[in-house]
């Protein structure tokens, strides 16, 4: 019987890879503004999201998705330009989290006997292959419209991630463009959370991206080659998974995402000649941009 | 939980609490865990190595699942991944080599590495359903004299090893570049800084459980800085704000059905937000107290 005769299978590739398009871009932008600890922060949210939701009786993606983006605007908010506080993120974070282990304890307590660590689990390590057919296909919608939203504002935000001040000095608007990134962050991370888990999201947004940013300096082709990436990596963790049942899917696709990384790394040191960590430059136009930017 | 509820005597709430043995156990614990938290936690918040701090922190629960699949005490499991991922983050993430977007990445890559592991180790064992919870989100019930004893220890050595790097650790974090002018081995310190911190974690994640280590180590370090600039006394108040939020958090975990980990990050939130709310205050008190002293 081959694999896509499985409809369960079926389902979690066609919702894993509007999850890792759309985790792949905004992490490529993640990573590229230093702002993964927002990215964490936003995972163990997504965690009290939907064990609110749960305690509450209403759909978990309702709790998930309105919990991710209202706190990503919140951390919006909080900072300046429309990025927060490494400490000031921790603080708020750790408090959700404590939240969410009251609504645990809450929703546990609500549930007569059997089958409360399952929603835990699912919620902290997420459950791609227990998806049906309209789960699956919201999922891969979502996924699409985050992609294309954070497309079509990558032009700009691009700019004002590696320059702000001369952005602002351009007229982009640098701190609107940080509330919608966060917004997408927030939205992509609810989406996410389905597929692998509030706890292991991270790696599907940090992992692609920063693979890519270690092997590329152009923003375009890096964009490009963490959405790749990601899917690919997702692809290959499901495969990995259906082939060694023993392996939970969320794990499988981890690892192929950090191997994929450490390899990436490894091979980033030893190249000679490489000036490393250099951030990446600008697109061509971009330098008449700035030079336009300096001379008035 | 307890034979009698609260009765809002305090002395008697009190004289109840303490005639348990594993209470007074856990307020020994919560006491040695939020002294440490608080001491390392301000040196990182200072660094503003915050996401290095949760990163090593949430590496706990891989460390404790294996150990529990391999059936060797919990701590070893802690102490070896929350030491190991400090190490990788410390050699990998070296300063200069990658830009902050780098290393940033680099950490998220080990966090989510960890728990991974940590999920696997729990699905292979088979305990996924009780053993969870327990080791993300703590438990301060089952605290026994040799855990105390364990804890204390660790405890001292970390606060010795303070003790001695903590005045070219203080330079090197606030100016690195005038550190390492002035001969001060700024990244040795960083190297050591995160090995402690590791440490900690892990004794930590012990009774808070590793996603709420995080919770001890910022919230009363962020508050302290918040109030006072000066180093000695903002270190001396995280302690105090730590110690109180831990044990207040116990005291009240007990008469209610709702998990420490809730009460401690509650209480250290209201904190946090009321030294926010009230730095005007808290400053003109401060002034005013300087000045009517002698």
């Amino acid at each position: 019987m081959s694999i896509f005769q499985h409809p369960f299978m079926v389902h979690a590739l066609l919702a894993g890879t509007g999850i890792a398009l759309a985790a792949g871009l905004v992490g490529y932008f993640l990573v590229l503004r230093a702002q993964v600890f927002t990215g964490d922060a936003l995972s163990h949210v997504a965690f009290t999201g939907a064990l609110a939701a749960l305690a509450c009786g209403i759909d978990l993606r309702v709790g998930l998705f309105a919990a991710t983006i209202l706190i990503a605007v919140l951390f919006a908010v909080l900072g300046e330009r429309g990025r927060a506080d490494d400490v000031v993120i921790g603080n708020v974070f750790a408090w959700i989290l404590g939240l969410g282990v009251f609504f645990l304890t809450l929703y546990t307590a609500n549930q007569s006997g059997g089958g409360n660590g399952t929603a835990t689990v699912n919620v902290l390590f997420g459950s791609i292959f227990g998806l049906s057919t309209s789960q699956a296909a919201l999922a891969l919608g979502i996924g699409v419209a985050v992609t294309g939203a954070t497309l079509a504002i990558a032009r700009p935000l691009l700019f004002a991630s590696l320059d702000p001040a001369v952005a602002a000095a351009r007229g982009v608007p640098v701190r609107a463009l940080g509330f919608a990134f966060l917004a997408l962050v927030g939205a992509a991370t609810a989406e996410a959370t389905q597929a692998v888990g509030a706890l292991l999201l991270l790696g599907l947004l940090t992992a692609p991206s920063g693979t890519a940013l270690l092997l590329t300096d152009r923003p375009y082709r890096a964009m490009a080659l963490a959405t790749g990436l990601a899917t690919t990596e997702l692809w290959a963790g499901l495969l990995l998974a259906y082939y060694a049942p023993r392996i939970p899917p969320s794990f499988a696709i981890i690892a192929v995402a950090a191997a994929a990384y450490g390899t990436a790394l490894a091979v980033h040191r030893r190249r000679p000649g490489r000036t490393e960590g250099r951030t990446p430059s600008m697109p061509q136009h971009s330098t008449h941009e700035r030079q336009a930017a300096a001379s008035t | 939980m307890g034979d009698t509820g609260w009765s809002w005597n305090l002395v008697r709430d009190v004289q109840q609490l303490w005639s348990l043995p594993s209470m007074v156990n856990a307020y020994r614990a919560g006491a040695i865990v939020a002294v440490t938290a608080a001491v390392i936690g301000w040196f990182m918040v200072l660094r503003r190595q915050t996401f290095a701090g949760h990163t090593v922190a949430v590496a706990g629960f891989p460390g404790a699942a294996g150990a529990v699949l391999l059936g060797i005490g919990a701590s070893y499991g802690y102490f070896g991944f929350c030491l190991g991922a400090a190490a990788v983050i410390a050699v990998a993430a070296r300063p200069g080599v990658g830009g902050l977007s780098h290393e940033s990445a680099l950490t998220g890559v080990v966090q989510a590495c960890a728990l991974a592991c940590g999920m696997l180790f729990v699905s292979l064992s088979g305990s996924f359903l009780n053993g969870v919870n327990a080791l993300l989100f703590g438990s301060f019930l089952g605290i026994t004299d040799r855990d105390v004893l364990t804890l204390a220890v660790v405890a001292a050595l970390v606060l010795g090893a303070m003790a001695v790097i903590g005045r070219p650790l203080l330079f090197a974090s606030v100016d690195p570049d005038v550190a390492a002018a002035g001969a001060v081995p700024v990244r040795t310190l960083g190297v050591v800084f995160l090995v402690l911190l590791g440490a900690t974690t892990a004794e930590v994640s012990q009774i808070t459980g590793s996603l709420l280590v995080f919770a001890l180590l910022v919230m009363p370090a962020t508050t302290a800085q918040r109030l006072t600039a000066r180093p000695a006394l903002s270190l001396a108040l995280a302690v105090l704000i730590a110690l109180s939020v831990t044990w207040i958090a116990l005291g009240v975990a007990y008469f209610t059905p709702y998990p420490i980990g809730f009460y401690v990050t509650t209480f250290a939130f209201v904190a946090y937000v009321a030294a926010h709310a009230l730095p005007r205050a808290a400053a003109t008190l401060w002034i005013r107290t300087t000045r009517s002293a002698p």
